[in-house]
């Protein structure tokens, strides 16, 4: 009865300065609605990144040459070529976790067609490759093993690719010949769109040749291979196949028990983890400084509760010469306080919710927002209202009633 | 007449220290404001009045000294109790009217109400409108202070002060802003109260707005130096009455 007597109160002082009450308010919504934008962003790029590293396979396996040791100076991972073709072989021979394997090599080239040039990405594979990739045909076929093991000068492009060297993608390149480092090579296949994946990065752009191929012709090393892709037959096997595949290269390379592998297996899941955890660390960070604007919106209801505490002497000494006690006024102005970050905060959720829809329609980025981020910053901005309002509205509670009432 | 005492205070004393001077506001005063009386406080400024008033409106304590209001005494205590006091039992009415800005008459009146939790919102609303209309703005409930002229304003404040139905009103200079006429007009509500049984204890320092009171006490440097029954007690209603005339008078010449 008591306390609703007193939001009856609060609510008419606030209702008294509506266009104050509001700029106040404005504080905690900005703050509110931005806390939650920028986690739904956050969370909506890492759900992206996961998803985009889960398109190349979420059982995919990669191995990479290991680092190695000069004189006691590491040289950090991929600087020393360990891996060999033979090791591909046996991983599939001996492997039974694994059931797709295929070496990679790439490098960037300039390919030719007549007058027009691209700089683009070559990647020499075996075929296997394009079953973990989930790689589609749309015009012409794969190149096949016969293909690898002589080595043929034949090659499979991506959209782009075709789009840059023809004009158009709308042409089928099949049997069009295009120059790769001057080796002339016969487009044989054309890839499936795909589009770009979440680094920005064009995967269309890619011409894919037979490992062999690639090996032979363009590369100066023929013994080493820069990395080898692999998958296993289940996602939930995929720590078992990566034991697998270090105790038989152990085994291969010849490393005693004491020393280190020199080669570093990842699964997707851990590259998917990786980038996770980036994409974590921007979201605290721009969740941070959301909350620093949250934690000014709360300055700002000090500040208007200072200056509405000064403002007001004259009613507070009326309103405490007619009954009310210190106690009344305290509540009076703690449930102001409290009422401007709490509607403020619901406005805020409102808003951060259509700002991140927005984002998600015109930025085209996708967001996700979790309850558990509407909660944060909702219970965040009430806390503010409580944290900021205590000092003013202890600051009302002190007035000696008869300064108050004779306050000009 | 049996009259009870309503309110007694004994060798009251207030010392404010500004710095290393002492300033005696009251210097030892004993008085008897008996059931029904009206009350006139003069004196100039500086007498001491206003802080006797403060202190008799449970708004100040005194630095010794004994009060006793319904037999009870009312010093030592919390200040949650004597704000308890002055909701339930007094009544305040201030020379600036000191209404909410912004607020509706009708808020205004009831705010007393709402530091008391007793008062249930249909009767605080019923209340309040009772009390705006026996000071006649019946038909002003809802305007703000800003569209009621000064003496709309110090009934509203009246009304404020009644609400509550408090034992005693307390005025401060009530007609210190207002002109002649108005004053009257508000007298003639003080006096109707009175009637009513209502104790009233105002301050002013206009003699004849001091007649209408039914005892005059004159402060000087924190004591009460006269202490005397009005005689000739003017009645608002006729002097309102004779305004009129004169008015009239004046007109036709």
């Amino acid at each position: 009865m008591r306390l609703f007597n007193l939001f009856k109160v609060a609510y008419r002082s606030l209702m008294r300065n509506k266009l104050r009450s509001f700029l106040t308010m404005l504080g905690i919504i900005i703050g509110v609605a931005s806390v939650i934008a920028m986690l739904a962003i956050g969370q909506g790029s890492n759900e992206n990144i996961k998803a985009s590293v889960a398109s190349l396979g979420t059982n995919s396996i990669y191995i990479f040459p290991g680092s190695s040791a000069m004189g006691g100076v590491s040289q950090g991972a991929g600087s020393h070529q360990t891996l060999r073709l033979e090791d591909v072989a046996a991983i599939a021979a001996n492997c039974d976790l694994v059931n797709h394997v295929s070496p990679v090599d790439q490098k960037r080239i300039q390919a030719v067609y007549g007058a027009q040039n691209w700089n683009t990405l070559l990647v020499g594979v075996q075929n296997d490759y394009m079953l973990i990739r989930s790689l589609g045909i749309v015009q012409g076929n794969s190149f096949t093993e016969s293909d690898d093991r002589a080595a043929a000068k034949v090659c499979v492009v991506g959209k782009t690719v075709v789009l840059n060297l023809f004009g158009t993608d709308n042409i089928n390149p099949v049997g069009e010949f295009i120059r790769v480092n001057s080796i002339p090579m016969k487009i044989i296949g054309v890839l499936a769109k795909l589009g770009q994946n979440t680094f920005g990065q064009d995967q269309d752009d890619i011409i894919i040749a037979p490992f062999s191929t690639v090996q032979k012709r363009m590369m100066s090393s023929s013994m080493f291979v820069n990395s080898i892709l692999a998958s296993c037959k289940l996602e939930s096997q995929s720590p078992d196949a990566v034991d697998e595949i270090s105790s038989l290269l152990r085994e291969k390379h010849k490393i005693a028990p004491s020393d280190d592998n020199d080669f570093t297996v990842r699964t997707s899941s851990e590259v998917s983890n990786i980038f996770g955890a980036i994409s974590k660390v921007m979201t605290i960070l721009l969740a941070s400084i959301a909350g620093i604007s949250l934690l000014v919106g709360g300055i700002g209801i000090m500040n208007i509760m200072l200056v509405s505490v000064t403002e007001r002497t004259r009613e507070i000494g009326i309103r405490m010469a007619i009954g009310a006690k210190g106690r009344d006024v305290l509540i009076q102005f703690m449930i102001e306080s409290i009422v401007i970050s709490f509607v403020g905060g619901l406005i805020g959720v409102v808003l951060g919710i259509v700002v991140s829809g927005l984002v998600a329609h015109f930025g085209g980025w996708p967001v996700v927002i979790t309850v558990s981020s509407v909660l944060l910053s909702f219970l965040f901005s009430a806390a503010v209202g409580l944290f900021f309002g205590w000092y003013p509205a202890r600051k009302a509670a002190a007035l000696n009633p008869i300064e108050a009432l004779r306050y000009e | 007449m049996a009259e009870e005492n309503l309110i007694s205070v004994k060798e009251l004393t207030k010392t404010y220290t500004t710095g290393n001077v002492q300033v005696h506001a009251l210097r030892a005063v004993s008085f008897v404001i008996n059931k029904g009386d009206f009350v006139a406080i003069m004196g100039s400024s500086g007498s001491g009045k206003s802080t006797f008033m403060n202190i008799l409106g449970c708004l100040d304590s005194p630095t010794s000294g004994d009060y006793l209001m319904e037999g009870i005494d009312i010093l030592n205590r919390s200040k949650n109790e004597l704000a308890t006091l002055r909701n339930n039992k007094l009544g305040f009415v201030f020379q600036s009217f000191n209404l909410l800005p912004r607020t509706s008459a009708l808020e205004n009146v009831e705010l007393p109400l709402l530091y008391n939790n007793k008062v249930h919102a249909q009767t605080r609303r019923e209340a309040a409108i009772a009390a705006l209309t026996s000071v006649g703005l019946a038909d002003r409930i809802n305007a703000m202070p800003n569209e009621l002229s000064g003496g709309q304003q110090q009934r509203v404040a009246i009304a404020r002060a009644l609400v509550n139905e408090p034992l005693i009103i307390m005025a401060d200079e009530p007609t210190g802003n207002l002109d002649s006429r108005t004053s009257y007009e508000i007298m003639e509500i003080f006096q109707k109260l009175n009637d009513k049984g209502i104790t009233i204890v105002m301050v002013t320092h206009e003699p004849d707005i001091a007649l209408f009171a039914k005892t005059n006490i004159v402060f000087k440097d924190g004591k009460i130096i006269a202490h005397k029954i009005v005689k000739d007690r003017l009645i608002a209603r006729e002097e309102l009455k004779k305004l009129v005339v004169i008015t009239e008078e004046t007109v036709a010449v």
